[in-house]
């Protein structure tokens, strides 16, 4: 059918005005793999990450999900209809949760699938009974987001995500807005989904969560992609000056902490 | 010469409908305004030049001039092409476009003050523009809007009185009538001020109730 790999990014480039924020980065995600990406603030990692789903459309370069390009060049309407569709395949995670705060939980879970998949109120119920479940939050399903500790809105905003059904799952410093002590219940449930094979990208801050579950990490630094590699590699072995360096860094500040 | 409010209890019932009058304009024309404010802001935020220019000028007509003369407009003008429309109805309509230029102003401003994160998510879902407006975006602007709109309410329910103008029989109208019949203005206009004061302390009651609803989904 396909000669691209299931996500698939080709010679990604972006800039804004005269910054250039993303050069030449190329990725292959198999099916099932989770591919971790690391980097300094600035280095374009949450820009790559962005791309995928075009809320940061690319300058130039291809981005492939199951042999479907992502941001193919289309007419304004035909563009629109493409992007909605394909996005029902990508589940995101932001930092800062998004959860809709007029809405209950129940809502925030059964909005999309109603309105997109046209499911009944039975069905999409039943979807955000099974959701919520998988993320422990079951007796949380009528309560309102500002009811919510950040570890349980991240885990909400995990399982409206995922009542999409999606094919890829991106995780945009996921932790990264929650409190020490909230972290690891968030982790918990991506530990849950990688044991179940969902294919992700995880931009993070995390090393020893991302050196835990990740088949591959990537390092970013000034918008290109510095050094690639298994966890263990890079974590424990890395060959760039400049990885090393990043990370040395990192493990310094967390010991500060 | 000395004051007489014994006169008034007579009058009741012409004061009664007088404020059953001001009470079903203000609701109609609050109403009408809060839709098509909702409509408006839409227009003015996300429609092609060719419709957000036309209707620049129209805001521009209701803002700009006195709300007195546009019920004239529309009761006495339209007339002249055509549109022959109840008192009642003209007084609506005018009142309600004229505060619906005004929600539409707090509703856009409100519109841009939700979090960018928010729209994200919905579109990552794959909401299309439309039902990210619809569904994510504007029921949070109008929930933060509904303080800044109550206010506007309360105005609105003053100008109603205005509508005694194209011969809408509403409170302040009501209490001329009776004064005709007694020489007794200041008993009848004092009355006509404690109703609408009454009426203005159901509309705050009614607004805080709406606030407490909603205060958990923000």
């Amino acid at each position: 059918m396909t000669d691209t790999a299931f996500v698939e990014i080709r010679n990604a480039a972006k800039s804004f005005g005269s910054l250039q924020v993303l050069r030449d980065i190329n990725l292959k995600v198999e099916r099932g793999q989770i591919v971790a990406i690391i980097g300094p603030s600035g280095s374009g990692k949450s820009t790559l990450l962005r791309a995928i789903n075009e809320l940061d459309p690319l300058s130039s370069g291809e981005i492939w999900l199951e042999g479907v390009q992502i941001n193919k060049k289309l007419p304004h309407r035909q563009y629109e209809r493409h992007v909605n569709q394909v996005r029902q395949d990508i589940g995101m995670v932001f930092q800062h949760f998004n959860l809709f705060p007029h809405l209950t939980v129940r809502e925030n879970i059964t909005l999309a699938p109603k309105l997109l998949k046209g499911m009944s109120a039975g069905e999409a119920n039943a979807l955000a009974e099974q959701q919520l479940a998988k993320v422990g939050l079951m007796e949380k399903i009528d309560a309102y987001p500002s009811q919510l500790s950040g570890g349980q809105k991240q885990r909400v905003a995990i399982a409206r995500a995922l009542a999409m059904k999606p094919k890829v799952m991106l995780f945009d410093e996921a932790t990264s807005a929650l409190d020490p002590e909230l972290v690891e219940e968030v982790n918990l449930v991506m530990k849950q989904l990688a044991e179940e094979h969902m294919t992700m990208i995880i931009v993070t801050h995390e090393m020893g969560f991302a050196e835990s579950v990740c088949d591959r990490v990537l390092f970013m630094d000034g918008g290109v992609v510095v050094e690639e590699g298994p966890p263990e590699v890079i974590f424990r072995n890395p060959e760039n000056e400049r990885t090393r360096a990043f990370l040395r860094k990192h493990l310094q500040t967390n010991h500060n902490r | 010469m000395s004051l007489d409010f014994t006169v008034v209890p007579q009058f009741l019932d012409v004061i009664l409908l007088g404020v059953l009058w001001t009470i079903l304009i203000t609701l109609g024309a609050s109403v009408l305004s809060f839709f098509v404010g909702i409509f408006f802001a839409i227009i003015a935020l996300y429609a092609p030049w060719f419709v957000r220019l036309p209707f620049r000028a129209f805001e521009w007509l209701f803002m700009g001039t006195p709300l007195l003369l546009q019920l004239f407009l529309i009761y006495f003008g339209l007339i002249q092409v055509g549109i022959d429309l109840p008192a009642f109805v003209a007084g609506v309509i005018g009142l309600g476009l004229h505060y619906a230029v005004y929600n539409s102003e707090l509703i856009q401003a409100s519109i841009l003050a939700v979090d960018r994160g928010q729209t994200e998510a919905a579109r990552t879902l794959g909401l299309s523009r439309m039902q990210t407006l619809r569904y994510v975006v504007v029921p949070q602007a109008v929930r933060d809007v509904i303080p800044p709109i109550g206010n506007n309410m309360i105005a609105l329910l003053k100008d109603s009185a205005l509508v005694s103008v194209i011969g809408v029989s509403e409170l302040t109208l009501s209490a001329q009538q009776a004064i005709g019949r007694t020489f007794r203005p200041f008993e009848f206009y004092v009355t006509a001020a404690a109703f609408y004061y009454a009426i203005n302390l159901i509309m705050e009651a009614v607004q805080r109730r709406i606030e407490r609803r909603i205060a958990l989904s923000r």
